[in-house]
């Protein structure tokens, strides 16, 4: 079973073509990298899959475990196990981290079922422990005046909270330090499961050198061009973008 | 707070706009008919066997109410749309407030229970008074407080047995002629309640009314005095509802409360009247030396509230606050606000006014701060903040400050934030339907400033809340 199908996908908004053909597996238990200049649809693809409606999708299939979920709403999508931790996390004033997961959490019981409150903050503690979090964060509002590295970790530890079968995971390493990418890094790593996929969307490699992903793939003007393994992202960073351009689109082209 | 705690709470406050919609037949022993001339209020007045100097008053402000022109240069065309011949002014089944929920007529009582006023009642309250259409159905106190020489009647028995106590400050605090709906009501006024808390008593539960309409096309015009004798302290809720009627109904009150020396008065109201109802309300403290009067007000739904509640700081070191909280849904006007009299030295009063307005709903506020130049060490502060979720919303701010003097300080904050749909889509990816995602921004907007209401109301409120936004998906 694969965590992630995407099939055929065609994605443009205001009549310009971002995404074109484009075609993912991410087998169940692994891990990939997408990589690329800007520019190239790599934030798109992560939004389409988690059903922003600013997109307009022309064709194409994404499956999560199989099943469909192109054209659900976000909160659809969510329950049905995709978490996309945001580029650039919104800040939602007033309400705190604790209540803010607490209700995700909850918007998934059945109706009329509550959460353990004694048992959600023990777990809630220990998450923000691994991630080396202040507890008194629980009572922050969320986002709200936190650096780009609280931003990100407040990111992760929601998709602990949250135990998706797929996490993508949008330029998680810009705006880290290098401590704060490796606390980062780990919490992704404890979640690496059989069970659970991962899209890691980066720029820079330095990310997988904590996260070694099992596949990397190089994304060009709306397409994967060229797949390979952990290596290959090394690759990258030594010969820069330009050398996918002329290695393997002018060639294909 | 603790998580049974708040079950608990959730349990003891079960109002809702969904709850409250509903409605049993009518047979009332008493109808003043339909539309308002002297008769009508000769009626209302001998129903309730009143001595002449009410009769009086009330005459003489149904004279001001017919002279006085509706105030649409300043406020809303809307009040055009009151129809004050198709409105009836007095409905009653004749019925004497029952002391015991026992003796209150079946249809009634289960109105309350429905709304669960009995329950909240046995949980956390000192007094509960129940008012159906024109008049109160249910008022019991607890014992001690009666022993302690406490009152909690309703307006008419108030002026009937204590007439020494309540004629003096009886439309005092808020003149006939303060505007025209104050003058309406003081012509038609029936039920609402009056208090006195003797020197030095300190009610540690609340009181509650709860005022419920449950006739079509009918206007409610309760009348409530609070006198809080010299070093004594209450609180006092307010809970409103009314079934979805599809002709207008009115609602107009008038509320004036007096603080006297050192005395602390506390008022607090969550209204949820239905979208039919123009709630058009004055209310007014007086706050003697060293005495605070504060309103927390809530309004939620009807098509039109008018309020805002003031506080005439007549002592050297009073204190007024007014806390408010504006939910406008689509179709609705919230227009509230603030008033703050200073009359005396060292005086300060606090306004925090939060609205939220949604789809075509639109939020007003008045702010009035008055401070004359012969005073010294006055000091005001004002916060009002608008949230507008998606871009048809509406949102005014009329402050109008008149500072003199020279050791007055007066500090004004005002802000305007949007809901934005990638803060919706964060929300949603994360597994919150539209509606909880909107209700969690609004339930962060007014955060901080719920912290200041009694447990109790912030729970109550919260629950509105998230009924009204979760109604507010299409």
């Amino acid at each position: 079973m694969n965590t992630l199908e995407v099939k055929n996908l065609n994605v443009s908004i205001d009549g310009q073509a971002i995404l074109k053909d484009f075609n993912l597996t991410i087998p169940k238990g692994e891990v990939h990298a997408l990589m690329g200049p800007n520019g190239t649809g790599k934030s798109t693809l992560a939004k389409v899959m988690a059903g922003h409606d600013d997109y307009t999708v022309e064709s194409g299939e994404i499956l999560l475990e199989g099943e469909n979920i192109l054209g659900k709403e976000a909160d659809e999508i969510s329950h049905a196990g995709l978490f996309l931790a945001f580029q650039y996390p919104l800040e939602i004033p007033g309400v705190s981290i604790a209540n803010f997961i607490r209700a995700a959490r909850t918007a998934r019981l059945p109706e009329g079922e509550e959460i353990n409150a004694v048992e959600y903050y023990k777990e809630l503690y220990a998450k923000m422990d691994e991630l080396k979090m202040d507890r008194k964060f629980t009572a922050r509002s969320l986002n709200e005046g936190f650096s780009g590295g609280e931003k990100k970790r407040c990111e992760i530890l929601q998709m602990a909270m949250l135990e998706p079968k797929c996490c993508v995971m949008d330029e998680t390493d810009s705006g880290l330090d290098i401590d704060a990418l490796r606390v980062v890094a780990e919490g992704v790593n404890h979640m690496r499961s059989d069970e659970r996929g991962f899209l890691i969307i980066t720029h820079y490699q330095r990310l997988l050198d904590y996260i070694v992903p099992d596949v990397v793939h190089v994304m060009f003007d709306g397409r994967i061009v060229h797949s390979g393994d952990a290596e290959l992202a090394k690759e990258l960073e030594s010969k820069g973008y330009d050398w996918v351009q002329e290695e393997f689109v002018t060639a294909t082209a | 707070m603790s998580d049974t705690n708040l079950k608990e709470q959730n349990e003891a406050i079960k109002v809702d706009t969904e709850k409250g919609n509903f409605t049993y037949p009518e047979n009332y022993e008493f109808d003043a008919g339909v539309g308002l001339s002297e008769d009508t209020v000769k009626y209302i007045s001998d129903v309730k066997k009143e001595p002449e100097w009410v009769r009086e008053f009330r005459l003489k402000a149904l004279d001001i109410f017919n002279k006085k022109p509706m105030p649409t240069n300043w406020a809303t065309k809307d009040l055009e749309n009151i129809h004050f011949d198709k409105i009836r002014y007095y409905l009653s089944k004749g019925q004497v407030p029952a002391r015991s929920w026992d003796d209150v007529p079946d249809d009634v009582k289960e109105t309350f229970e429905r709304l669960g006023i009995p329950e909240q009642e046995r949980k956390f309250l000192a007094g509960v008074e129940a008012q159906f259409d024109s008049e109160a159905s249910y008022s019991h106190m607890k014992e001690d407080l009666e022993k302690e020489g406490v009152i909690f009647v309703g307006s008419s028995e108030g002026l009937e047995k204590y007439p020494e106590i309540f004629r003096p400050y009886f439309g005092k605090v808020i003149p006939s002629s303060d505007n025209k709906f104050s003058a309406l009501n003081s012509a038609t006024f029936s039920g609402g309640s009056f208090i006195y808390v003797p020197k030095g008593v300190k009610l540690k539960q609340p009181l509650q009314a709860y005022f419920r309409i449950n006739a079509e096309n009918f206007g409610q015009f309760e009348r409530t005095l609070i006198i809080a004798d010299e070093g004594s302290e209450i609180t006092y809720m307010e809970g409103c509802t009314a079934p979805k009627f599809e002709t207008t109904t009115l609602h107009s009150a008038v509320v004036e409360l007096v603080a006297l020396k050192n005395a602390k008065i506390q008022y607090i109201t969550v209204q949820n009247w239905s979208s039919n109802v123009f709630n058009l309300v004055t209310k007014r403290g007086m706050a003697d030396e060293g005495a605070e009067v504060k309103w927390i007000d809530c309004n939620i739904g009807s098509r039109l509230t008018m309020k805002y509640p003031g506080v005439v700081l007549k002592g050297k070191g009073a204190r007024g606050e007014v806390l408010s909280i504006a939910l406008a849904n689509d179709g609705q006007h919230q227009d509230t606000g603030a008033k703050m009299m200073h009359l005396a030295d060292n005086t300060t009063s606090n306004i925090i006014s939060k609205s939220i307005s949604i789809g075509k709903g639109r939020s007003t506020y008045r702010g009035q701060v008055h401070m004359p130049k012969h005073l010294k060490n006055c000091k005001n502060n004002t916060e009002c903040d608008a949230l507008l979720i998606n871009t048809n919303s509406r949102t005014d701010t009329y402050p109008a400050i008149t500072t003199r003097g020279e050791n007055n300080t007066v500090q004004h904050e005002a802000s305007v934030s949007k809901v934005s749909a990638e803060q919706i889509f964060y929300m949603m990816q994360r597994g919150l339907s539209e509606g909880e995602a909107m209700s969690l921004a609004v339930n962060g907007f007014v955060n901080e400033l719920m912290k200041a209401f009694p447990m109790e109301y912030s729970v109550e409120l919260k629950r509105l809340i998230d009924m009204e936004m979760e109604g507010s998906v299409g």
